[in-house]
């Protein structure tokens, strides 16, 4: 095989599998083909994929982040609490984005300075920002804001289908990230780092600025799924995404990105993120199937692409 | 216990836990005998911690070599579920807990198997068990929580023997076992040999992948009998409910009790502190009003604080605060 077809064979796979698993909810249910279908794969789970992109970028530099679903359900409820208390949306998106970025960055720090490892760090972030949000407010709040109301009827058209705002979002975070990770110098220190750190560092590369930046804008994208899921739910509620990191990871590995560093795509991820919502829509039109098959399927999907990149990789040896 | 064993941190912490709830709650250490059983708070923390020291006893053969298990929240779910299930039909009580063992112990081998075999990363290899192994579990009990009433099998978790909780007893007679059986053979030594350095051992003879397996399958040996556990606790199965976050206290409880997560040494009798630390804990949280919720918050700060202990140089920096400038203190 040519270099370039093995290189970029696990992004192949997953687009191919998207395709083969969409044809089939297509053929299996009436109207699965329609434009609000698709615009629904980007929009119901545009807080997953915001998340999911700031994952690949920890999971690029050979790291790992458990604590983005307790940011999400955290971020979520401190917008929700702000603005009930009448602050300015703008203003409590910010101090929600604030929030999570220190939060990340501190334990971006505490991996990289004190060498404890990321797993550990951010199991201890997980329950952190989970306490403090059960700690806010124990139960959901609504959010009654006209802002939110016109926000929530903004639909960007696009012929055959009408994007929603949440999707929109999505989609403009994916290319800012795309761009971020695979055109600039911070990207490719990212993929330097988690090939080899050492290397890294002996080509004088700054490694632990930026690992901290990794988790930093890490936990700025998982704050930032969390106000869009207030969008998206118009309450806030300090359960959100419970187990979401879980889901980051499988559709960060099920996009072709390798789980020891190094190695992976933004365009993956977003594929990713389009498979696990394929999943979910068609277990939704199915009705007969209850939602423990999403679990099932995922996991299997999870291990699959991992059997897949244990493969290449040994052939690449 | 040597005077440098790590497991005197864990034990200072708790004596230093207990005193603090001892000196608000002076009821705290108090035991009585009800109806020929021994009651009190400290009975109630065995009781109620067996469960993750269960785990813990487990987690700590994996965390050895070097690995971690994330599955075993969700082996517990199904593991439970498989038991309510059974319960439900009548199965016989022998037959139900072998099913238990036996959930535990497949989970274990399909972890094995990827770990070891096919040499995929710890982290990810279970985490794919943890995603699937709820849905299975919710598959299982088709999503309700399945309720049973037998007594024989409620035994296991409210039974008293000789006036002491029978799981209590379980755990600690199961500590017991995996000690001699570990210490008192090479087997031990052989576990730390492949959680320090795989490779190396590999070379010096010891069967490292082979070595490894049989650490993730007791750790789903121990989820599965936890599973069984967790059921009777509450005569029912709830596959959403059912080992939610236990994983996270058996890893710490682990981390607590001495033992590095970078493999090597291990410390089951620190373990069994550090899941007794967790309960305490949460017990005491509850007796000075923390809500429920919030109480992952201190967890957290705590880990954190004993990660950062566990780190050489830090450790270091922190003795000389208070041995290494005596001058300071006369000043």
């Amino acid at each position: 095989m040519k270099p370039a077809l093995t290189r970029n064979l696990p992004v192949l796979v997953t687009g191919a599998v998207l395709l083969a698993l969409y044809a089939t909810g297509g053929l299996l249910y009436d109207g699965f083909f329609s434009g609000r279908v698709v615009a629904n794969l980007f929009a119901d789970n545009a807080f997953l994929g915001i998340c999911a992109l700031g994952m690949t970028l920890v999971i690029f530099t050979g790291g790992i982040d458990l604590s983005v679903g307790s940011v999400i359900g955290f971020t979520s409820i401190i917008t929700a609490t702000l603005i009930s208390q009448g602050w300015a949306p703008a203003a409590a998106w910010s101090v929600a984005v604030l929030a999570g970025t220190l939060l990340g960055f501190i334990m971006g720090a505490l991996i990289e300075r004190c060498e404890l490892p990321p797993f550990l760090v951010t199991l201890a972030g997980m329950f952190f920002a989970r306490g403090l949000g059960f700690a806010i407010s124990t139960e959901s709040v609504p959010i009654e804001h006209p802002l939110y109301r016109s926000l929530s009827d903004i639909y960007l058209p696009l012929g055959f289908m009408n994007l929603p705002f949440g999707g929109l979002l999505f989609i403009i975070a994916t290319i800012v990230i795309y761009i971020v990770a695979h055109h600039t110098r911070f990207g490719r220190n990212l993929l330097a780092i988690g090939s080899n750190e050492n290397s890294a560092r002996l080509m004088g590369l700054p490694v632990g600025a930026t690992k901290i930046a990794a988790y930093a804008l890490n936990g700025a994208l998982a704050a930032t799924a969390g106000v869009v899921a207030t969008l998206y739910t118009g309450s806030g509620n300090p359960a959100t995404g419970i187990g979401l990191e879980l889901d980051a990871i499988a559709v960060v590995v099920i996009g072709g990105t390798l789980l020891s560093g190094g190695r992976g795509h933004i365009f993956g991820t977003l594929l990713g993120v389009l498979i696990f919502s394929v999943i979910q829509a068609g277990i939704l039109f199915d009705g007969r199937l209850n939602s423990s098959w999403m679990r099932i399927v995922v996991g299997s999907l999870l291990l699959g692409f991992i059997l897949l990149q244990r493969l290449l990789l040994r052939k690449r040896a | 216990m040597n005077k440098r064993s790590p497991v005197w941190w864990p034990a200072i912490g708790l004596v230093l836990l207990i005193v603090v709830n001892a000196i608000f709650d002076p009821g705290f250490l108090r035991l009585a005998i009800v109806d020929g059983h021994l009651y009190g708070t400290p009975i109630d923390i065995f009781n109620q911690g067996s469960r993750v020291m269960l785990l813990a006893l487990g987690m700590t053969l994996v965390i050895a070599t070097g690995g971690v298990d994330l599955s075993v929240g969700s082996v517990v779910a199904v593991s439970a579920a498989v038991c309510a299930q059974l319960l439900v039909r009548e199965v016989a009580l022998p037959l139900v807990i072998l099913a238990a063992l036996g959930t535990g112990l497949a989970a274990g081998s399909v972890n094995a198997l990827l770990v070891a075999r096919l040499g995929i990363q710890p982290i990810v290899a279970t985490l794919i068990l943890m995603v699937a192994g709820r849905g299975v579990a919710q598959l299982i009990t088709d999503g309700n929580v399945i309720l049973f009433s037998n007594p024989g099998f409620e035994f296991l978790a409210k039974g008293h023997v000789l006036g002491l909780p029978f799981a209590a007893l379980l755990v600690l007679a199961l500590f017991g076992l995996t000690h001699l059986a570990l210490r008192k053979t090479a087997a031990g030594l052989f576990l730390e040999a492949v959680g320090d350095n795989a490779t190396a051992s590999h070379f010096a003879g010891v069967a490292a992948a082979r070595t490894k397996a049989l650490a993730y399958i007791a750790c789903g040996a121990c989820a599965g009998l936890t599973g069984a556990l967790a059921a009777a606790h509450i005569a029912a199965a709830d596959a959403y409910q059912a080992g939610i976050n236990m994983e996270l206290d058996a890893i710490f409880a682990v981390v607590i009790g001495g033992t590095a997560l970078t493999g090597g040494r291990f410390y089951l009798l620190g373990s069994l502190i550090g899941a007794l630390f967790l309960q305490t804990l949460t017990l005491s949280m509850f007796y000075f009003g923390v809500p429920p919720a919030v109480a992952p918050v201190p967890k957290a700060v705590l880990i954190i604080v004993v990660a950062l202990l566990q780190v050489p140089a830090l450790r270091r920096r922190f003795l000389q605060l208070f041995k290494g400038r005596p001058q300071e203190v006369s000043a």
